[in-house]
């Protein structure tokens, strides 16, 4: 894959972005989306997964009524708490881009929402696997699974929606206003247990149907959504920059163009008045 | 298939899906960062 090593400046030259960092020198900003803190979270991370696959996989004994399967349950409770978390997040940013209306929140909300997704999707997966070995089938259209998928399906269209073409003023509060209405399917789905019956089994760890998991599983369960809240706070700070950068650009690249438009513009031609504002 | 297998398959595709992703993002975040000026990346 080749990448493009030059940084396009409004004037629409372009200046190789070894000799712009060195010019910068540290106060040039970083090449990466990379930070102190994110080094931090990023190494927090690695060595809580590794401890995770070690009391997880290893040291954490087989569960009384779930046997084997309750390591699963180590993947599966973990990211659809940080599914939850995540899509809380996009609401509250919803909330914030509508009464504030500055890209940060919009973005926030956004970058929230991808990593909410994937958590999401991986819920799924995980539900799915648990589900062939307890229920003998992958699925069941039973009112859990249902309104999970009618969640996964909300946000899926979220995503969708911001990738229509439009200003960003109409983009983010169109995708605000479902940031916000989408939530409302987090506490149906999460009481979908206890309003139904249903295959799906109550909640695992802060339900009834464990009350004796104690010891190095409750350990396992809890280092596992500790793990993963702090993988999610790195990914979404990477992800929001990324956002960030991904605008900055777009930006970068409409002044280049007019500069270049200008510069091709014989010197006695008249501006419009449209052109003369647009810098 | 086993309930290993099942198991294991959980772990695998939730780490590596989790990895690929935080490898697209970090990749992606260094190749904008070479088109975007300095001033622009304001984490710092």
């Amino acid at each position: 894959m080749t990448v493009d090593n030059t940084i396009p400046t409004p004037t629409g030259s372009a200046t190789p972005s070894g000799s712009a960092a060195s010019a910068g020198g540290g106060a040039g900003g970083p090449m990466s989306t990379s930070s102190t803190a994110t080094r931090v979270l990023g190494t927090i991370s690695l060595v809580g997964i590794a401890a995770l696959v070690l009391f997880g996989l290893v040291l954490s004994p087989p569960d009384a009524k779930l046997g084997e399967t309750v390591r699963i349950l180590y993947m599966h409770v973990p990211t659809v708490s940080t599914a939850y978390l995540a899509f809380v997040i996009t609401a509250v940013a919803s909330v914030m881009y509508l009464w504030k209306r500055t890209e940060f929140w919009d973005l926030l909300a956004a970058s929230s929402a991808e990593i909410g997704v994937l958590f999401f999707a991986l819920t799924i997966l995980n539900g799915m696997l648990w589900g062939k070995i307890t229920w003998g089938v992958f699925w069941r259209w039973e009112p859990r699974l249902t309104t999970t998928a009618v969640l996964m399906l909300t946000y899926i269209g979220y995503l969708a929606v911001r990738q229509i073409p439009n200003d960003t003023r109409t983009r983010g509060t169109v995708s605000a206003v479902i940031g916000i209405m989408a939530i409302i399917n987090i506490p149906i789905t999460h009481k979908a247990v206890d309003w139904w019956r249903g295959l799906h089994q109550e909640r695992t760890i802060f339900g009834t149907v464990n009350p004796e998991m104690r010891g190095l599983q409750l350990f396992s369960a809890y280092l596992g959504l500790t793990v993963f809240m702090v993988l999610f706070a790195w990914l979404l700070i990477h992800r929001f920059r990324v956002a960030w950068l991904t605008e900055r650009a777009a930006d970068v690249g409409v002044d280049a163009a007019i500069a270049e438009r200008r510069a091709e513009r014989p010197s006695g031609a008249v501006t419009t008045p449209a052109e003369g504002g647009a810098s | 298939m086993s309930d290993e297998a099942y198991i294991a398959i959980a772990w695998i595709a939730t780490f590596s899906s989790v990895g690929l992703y935080s490898l697209w993002v970090v990749l992606r975040g260094r190749k904008l960062s070479r088109m975007v000026p300095p001033d622009e990346r304001r984490w710092l």
